[in-house]
């Protein structure tokens, strides 16, 4: 897991939350952390900016999607991989 | 049929950031029109306009909302919440579904429109904020309403470009009355002060860039505004059951459609909204003392409406006062008419008629009592606004003092 696209996942999903980035941990839901359904797009969205990468999700079918968001580490697994897809 | 009054007002404008300010500017005849200030602005010709100076979103909403809320909705809630607090209202239970939210806008988000389409056409990007959709929709404004103060009866928006407060006042009247609604939150509200906005309305070559002059004649065109007025309209027994004060009663309204031309003014059409309203509030033209004009200041328009006042009133259209007050505050184009009934109100309440500023040479065309430049004091117990839009759409509201 590089650090930095674990750090700057945690920044925007604490700004998302209105948390510290010390209340976000690897194991968190975003459910845990009170970011509902418009949080979550919103969240994909700093994430595709900050990474400038295309995130395949479908907020009709979240749970079906090939992006994994049960919890912060599968989103940065995810996202270290659209990362390394990319480069 | 019940009896509507209005027990609440409260605006956001070029003339201030709520109602006492705006009205004092008014009494004063201060002018609100001044140079625009945002990016591009000098890719335009046309320079001037009443903007809202000085206005901070972080001052009043939080990063969350402020990512939802366009312009036009920030002004919305910011009036909407002044006059709900002026109306000592809480809507819950029976009060909040027999309650509703009609706004007029005409262009919506216009701010956040404009961002995307630069940050797509311009800066090339390939994705846009989640939020752009519900950000610019033109129901957005009355949503954010309904959601903040838990109003869960009739709520729509209305959009009849430069009659949509008019409108949609008339519809939350025509609700009360008919005995659907008790009480509805109204008026309108626009923000279209951006490149894009401005560019659009350049092209009809019907803007002013110096100032607008309504009636006078040198008079060379409209100067866009931008802001918002909301209105609480209370069924009378309710509002005086619970001891609520009334700011005025609304006592009727009419609209017509010019079936014309899509954006020359037609006398009939516009004397058949004005002796219509006066007909639905059981009056008779004479007891009309104050008409808060369309008056944009276009060649077209001042001419046209004066003709009709004429028509309406006969001898009597020379002892009433007709007076422009977007000299003041400019074009709030969707939400113009619920900015101007504030004038209304004042009228009738304070006995203080706000002025055409601006003024400087009369015409022939337009012969008639526009309290030019400065107040004036006189007893007012009937007023009524007109709204004359493109696409010939008109609604005009009559207001009675309480």
């Amino acid at each position: 897991m590089s650090d930095s696209v674990k750090e700057k996942i945690f920044k925007i999903i604490a700004e998302q939350a209105v948390l510290d980035v010390s209340d976000v941990g690897l194991d968190s839901t975003l459910e845990d952390l009170g970011i509902d359904s418009l949080g979550l797009v919103e969240s994909i969205f700093a994430i595709e900016e900050a990474f400038d990468i295309q995130v395949p999700f479908n907020a009709n079918n979240p749970t079906e999607s090939e992006f994994d968001i049960s919890s912060v580490a599968s989103i940065v697994k995810a996202v270290e991989g659209l990362v390394s897809e990319q480069a | 049929m019940h009896r509507v009054v209005i027990t609440g007002q409260g605006t956001i404008n070029a003339l201030g950031t709520n109602v006492e300010d705006t009205l004092q500017s008014m009494r004063e005849g201060k002018c609100g029109i001044g140079p625009l200030e945002f990016r591009d602005v000098e890719r335009l010709s046309i320079r001037i306009g009443g903007q809202v100076h000085d206005y901070a979103p972080e001052s009043h909403f939080n990063r969350q909302k402020i990512a939802l809320y366009d312009r036009f909705t920030q002004f919305t809630l910011l009036a909407a919440n002044e006059a709900i607090t002026q109306s000592g209202l809480s809507f819950d239970g029976e009060l909040a579904q027999s309650s509703g939210v009609v706004l007029g806008t005409a262009g919506g988000g216009v701010n956040t429109w404009d961002d995307n389409y630069r940050a797509v056409y311009e800066e090339g990007k390939n994705r846009v904020h989640p939020f752009v959709v519900p950000k610019l929709m033109n129901n957005a404004a009355a949503s954010h309403v309904s959601i903040e103060h838990n109003l869960k009866g009739p709520s729509f928006t209305v959009a009849t470009a430069c009659a949509s407060s008019n409108h949609a006042m008339g519809q939350a009247f025509l609700f009360i009355r008919s005995g659907m609604c008790k009480v509805m939150v109204t008026g309108g509200s626009e923000s279209m002060l951006c490149f894009g906005g401005v560019k659009a309305w350049e092209g009809l070559r019907v803007m002013s860039r110096d100032a607008c002059r309504p009636f006078s004649a040198n008079r060379n065109g409209m100067v866009q505004g931008e802001g918002a007025a909301v209105f609480v309209f209370e069924e009378y027994e309710h509002a005086k059951a619970r001891g609520a004060e009334i700011l005025a009663e609304v006592v009727g309204f009419a609209m017509s459609s010019d079936a014309a031309d899509i954006v020359m003014p037609s006398k009939q059409g516009a004397a058949r909204a004005i002796a219509g309203a006066i007909k639905d509030a059981g009056l008779n033209p004479e007891d009309v003392a104050y008409i808060n004009a369309h008056g944009t200041g276009t060649a077209a328009n001042d001419k046209t409406e004066c003709a009709a006042v004429a028509d309406v009133f006969g001898h009597h259209a020379d002892k009433l006062m007709i007076s422009s007050t977007k000299s003041m505050h400019g074009h709030l184009i969707g939400g113009t008419g619920a900015v101007e009934l504030l004038a209304c109100i004042m009228a009738l309440r304070e006995g203080v008629v706000a002025p055409t500023i601006g003024y400087e040479e009369p015409d022939p065309e337009c012969a008639l009592d526009v309290v030019p430049n400065e107040a004036r004091e006189a007893v007012v117990d009937v007023a009524i606004s007109n709204a004359f839009a493109f696409g010939g759409l008109n609604a005009v509201i009559a207001l009675r003092k309480s």
